[in-house]
C-alpha cells in the first residue's frame, strides 16, 4: 500500500507541476540557506584553522608589553632565550626574533617587506620549509653574514620568473645579502601577517646591520605535545618575572600567546555564529512549512470531490491521510533534495568567489534533509487530518 | 440466486438534524432487493430516494431499522468496515461522472484496485478489460477532457465495474446526456446486469430510462409509495406504464 500512495503524490504533484514547484519554494530555499551557511561557515573556521596552525602547533609566542610601566616596551636578552631553554621542561627549541620593514631592491625592482632576524630553530619552531636552496650554517649565523632566505612573494616579485634566485645578491634598505634558500608558499598568516611576504636573515645580521641592538622582539618556543601547555606557560611567566625583575605587585610586562588557545577561541567563535545564521536560515524552512500546509488546505478544499470518490469507492480515512501526508511529505523531501543540490552549486560559487576552502559537510545535508521531511509531516497533518474527515456524500455533493 | 434477498431494508428510517430542525427524511422503508436485479428508484426531489442511495450505498447509516447486505447488518459496521464493504462489493456510477481530470481513462478506472492493493500488471490487465467491456479500450490513454459525456460515464462504469463487483449504484447517470447517449449508457447497464450478473440500482427522473429496469421503485415522502414489476425491460414506456407492467401496491 505504502508504494500505491507513494505513486499517488507523484501523480498528484506530475498534475500540479508549477504549483508544485512554487510551493516547495520555501523549503527549497530554506534547505539550501540552512546547508550552505554551515558550509560556508565551515569553510572559514577550516580556513582560520589552516592559518593559525601555520604558524606552528604546540607553538607560544611571548612579546613584550608595557606592563605597569609607561614607555617603549622592555625587550628580552639572548640570554632569557638561554635560559628558557635549558630551565623548562618540555620545551623543544626556543628562538629569538626581531624584525623591522624594509625594502627589498633588485635589479630596479622595489619590493615593501619584513626582514626577520632569526635563527634555524625559528625555521623549525614556525613549521616552515624551504621549496629551494639550504638554511643557515652555524657559521654564518655565528658571525652574523649576510645571507638570507626570502619568501615566495618577495621571489615572485622583484626576481625574474625563469632564473633561480639562489646566489644572487639584493638589497635590503641599504644592507645587501645573498639569497641561499626560497621559502614553501603558505598564504596568509594569522594576525595580519602574510608568511609569504618576508625575508629571514640570521638573528645577528639584524640585530647588528637594522635594529642596532643586541635585543629580541619576539622569543617562539617550541613545546613538546605530551607536555601541559598551561603549565608550560606558568613557568614561562615565573622564569621571565623573575629574569625581567618584577616584584609580586607588578604586572606582567610581556605577553604569551598559545597558537592552540587562539585557534580554539576563533573556531569557537566562528561555530556560534555559524550556527546562529543556520538558525536564522531554519526559520525560512519553517515558513516554507506554513506554506505547504496552506497550500495543501487549498488542495484539499480543491480536491474534496476527487476524496469523495476515493472515499465511495472503498478508500479508508487512513489512506486518505496517508495519501495527503505523503504529498506533503514527498514535496518537502523533493524540494530539500533541490535545495541540497542548489546549496552545492551556492557554496562551491561562493567559496571560490571567497577564496575560502569548500568543506562539504555530509552530516547538515542530511539534518537539512531530514528536517524538511519533518515539516512536511508535521505542517501537512492538518490538511491530511481535514481531508480524512470529509464525509463522502456532502465531498460528492461539492461543487 | 438464492431465495435470500441480496439487500434488505426494514423499517429504515433517517433523521438529519436534532430537535425542532429536525427533519425526518426516511420514514421507515421496507425493501428487498434479490441478487440480479435490476432496479429503478424514482420520486420526486425530497422524496427520500437520494438517501435511501446513500444508505445502500453504505455511505449514511440509518437512524432505526436494519440494513442488511449479505447478511451482514450493515447499520451497526463503523466508517472504515463500511469503507471495505465499498471496496470489496459496491460500485458507484454519479451523474457528474466524477473521473479524476487530467488523469488518464485508465489510471481512473485503475482507482478502485489500487485500494484493494493489486499489483501494477493485474492493475492494468483488470483496467483494459473493463474499458474493453464499455467499448473504450482504444482511449485507454485519453483524459477526461479529451472524451464526450457519453465516454466519460462510460469510463465511469467501468471504474464501477473493474472490481467485479455485487452491486452497481448509478445515481442519475444519464442526467448530463442527450437522449441517444442516454440509451447507450443504459444498454450498456442492461448488458452488464444480464451478462455480467450485477445486481444495478439506479436512481433516475426520466421514465424512459427506468423502463430499461425489472422493478421500478417509486419513492414519495420518505416511504416507498410502489413498486412495479416490468417484464418487458428495455422497451421505453413513453411515461405510460405498458400493459405488461404489473403494479404491487404498497403504502
Amino acid at each position: 500500500m505504502f508504494g500505491t500512495t507513494l505513486l499517488l503524490a507523484f501523480r498528484e504533484i506530475r498534475r500540479h507541476l508549477l504549483r508544485s514547484f512554487l510551493t516547495t519554494l520555501g523549503i527549497i530555499i530554506g534547505v539550501a540557506a540552512v546547508i550552505t551557511m554551515v558550509t560556508l561557515g565551515n569553510g572559514v573556521s577550516k580556513s582560520v584553522e589552516d592559518q593559525i596552525s601555520s604558524l606552528g602547533t604546540n607553538v607560544l609566542m611571548v612579546f613584550p608589553t608595557r606592563g605597569d610601566r609607561s614607555g617603549t616596551p622592555r625587550q628580552f636578552k639572548s640570554s632569557d632565550i638561554e635560559a628558557i631553554r635549558t630551565q623548562i621542561a618540555g620545551v623543544k627549541t626556543v628562538a629569538g626574533q626581531v624584525s623591522q620593514s624594509v625594502t627589498a631592491i633588485h635589479n630596479g625592482q622595489n619590493w615593501a617587506t619584513t626582514v626577520n632576524g632569526a635563527n634555524d630553530t625559528f625555521l623549525v619552531a614556525r613549521n616552515m620549509e624551504l621549496s629551494s636552496g639550504r638554511i643557515f650554517s652555524d657559521t654564518e649565523q655565528e658571525a652574523g653574514k649576510s645571507v638570507c632566505i626570502i619568501g615566495s612573494k618577495v621571489q615572485s616579485n622583484i626576481f625574474q620568473a625563469d632564473t633561480s634566485p639562489l646566489g644572487q645578491r639584493m638589497r635590503l634598505d641599504t644592507v645587501s645579502c645573498t639569497v641561499i634558500g626560497v621559502l614553501k608558499e603558505r598564504g596568509q598568516g594569522g594576525g595580519g601577517q602574510d608568511q609569504d611576504n618576508m625575508v629571514v636573515m640570521p638573528l645577528k645580521t639584524v640585530q647588528r646591520r637594522f635594529t642596532g641592538s643586541p635585543d629580541i622582539q619576539t622569543i617562539v618556543v617550541a613545546y613538546d605535545g605530551q607536555y601541559d601547555s598551561t603549565s608550560i606557560q606558568n613557568q614561562l611567566v615565573k622564569l621571565l618575572r623573575d629574569r625581567r625583575h618584577l616584584s609580586d605587585a607588578a604586572e606582567n610586562d610581556f605577553n604569551i600567546i598559545d597558537t592552540a588557545q587562539i585557534t580554539a577561541a576563533v573556531t569557537g567563535s566562528l561555530s556560534v555564529i555559524t550556527a546562529f545564521l543556520a538558525a536564522v536560515a531554519a526559520i525560512s524552512l519553517i515558513v516554507g512549512g506554513v506554506g505547504i500546509m496552506n497550500i495543501m488546505l487549498v488542495s484539499v478544499t480543491e480536491r474534496t470531490r476527487e476524496i469523495g470518490i476515493r472515499l465511495a469507492i472503498g478508500a479508508l480515512a487512513r489512506e486518505v491521510r496517508m495519501q495527503f501526508l505523503t504529498e506533503a511529505v514527498v514535496l518537502c523531501c523533493l524540494g530539500g533534495m533541490v535545495g541540497m543540490v542548489l546549496a552545492l552549486g551556492l557554496s562551491l560559487a561562493i567559496t571560490s568567489a571567497a577564496k575560502v576552502p569548500f568543506a562539504f559537510d555530509p552530516m547538515i545535508n542530511i539534518v537539512a534533509f531530514g528536517f524538511s521531511a519533518l515539516i512536511g509531516v508535521v505542517f501537512g497533518y492538518f490538511p491530511a487530518q481535514r481531508a480524512a474527515a470529509l464525509d463522502p456524500i456532502e465531498a460528492l455533493r461539492h461543487e | 440466486m438464492t431465495d435470500a434477498p441480496l439487500i434488505r431494508l426494514s423499517g429504515i428510517t433517517k433523521t438529519f438534524g436534532k430537535g425542532t430542525a429536525a427533519f425526518q427524511a426516511l420514514k421507515g422503508v421496507d425493501l428487498d432487493i434479490m441478487r440480479g436485479d435490476f432496479m429503478a428508484v424514482m420520486g420526486p426531489s425530497g422524496s427520500g430516494k437520494s438517501t435511501t442511495m446513500n444508505i445502500l450505498g453504505c455511505l449514511d447509516i440509518p437512524t432505526s431499522g436494519t440494513f442488511t447486505f449479505r447478511d451482514v447488518p450493515v447499520q451497526s459496521l463503523n466508517r472504515d468496515q463500511r469503507s471495505l464493504l465499498r471496496r470489496q462489493y459496491l460500485g458507484f456510477v454519479f451523474q457528474g461522472f466524477n473521473l479524476l481530470a487530467r488523469t488518464s481513462a485508465l489510471e481512473n478506472v485503475e482507482l478502485p484496485l489500487l485500494y484493494r492493493g493489486e499489483s501494477k500488471a493485474a492493475r492494468r490487465e483488470a483496467a483494459m478489460a473493463a474499458l474493453d467491456k464499455v467499448g473504450l479500450a482504444p482511449w485507454a490513454t485519453h483524459t477526461p477532457a479529451e472524451l464526450s459525456g457519453g465516454q466519460q460515464q462510460r469510463v465511469a462504469i467501468a471504474r464501477a465495474i473493474v472490481t467485479n463487483p455485487d452491486v452497481l449504484l448509478a445515481d442519475e447517470p444519464t442526467g448530463n446526456l442527450d437522449t441517444e447517449r442516454s440509451v447507450e449508457i443504459m444498454e450498456l447497464l442492461t448488458d452488464l446486469n444480464r451478462n455480467s450478473g450485477i445486481t444495478i440500482l439506479l436512481v433516475t427522473h426520466e421514465p424512459e430510462m427506468a423502463a430499461f429496469a425489472h422493478t421500478v421503485v417509486h419513492f414519495r415522502d420518505g416511504l416507498v409509495e410502489r413498486i412495479e414489476r416490468n417484464h418487458r425491460p428495455g422497451q421505453p414506456v413513453d411515461g405510460v406504464a405498458p400493459p405488461d407492467v404489473v403494479v404491487e401496491g404498497k403504502d
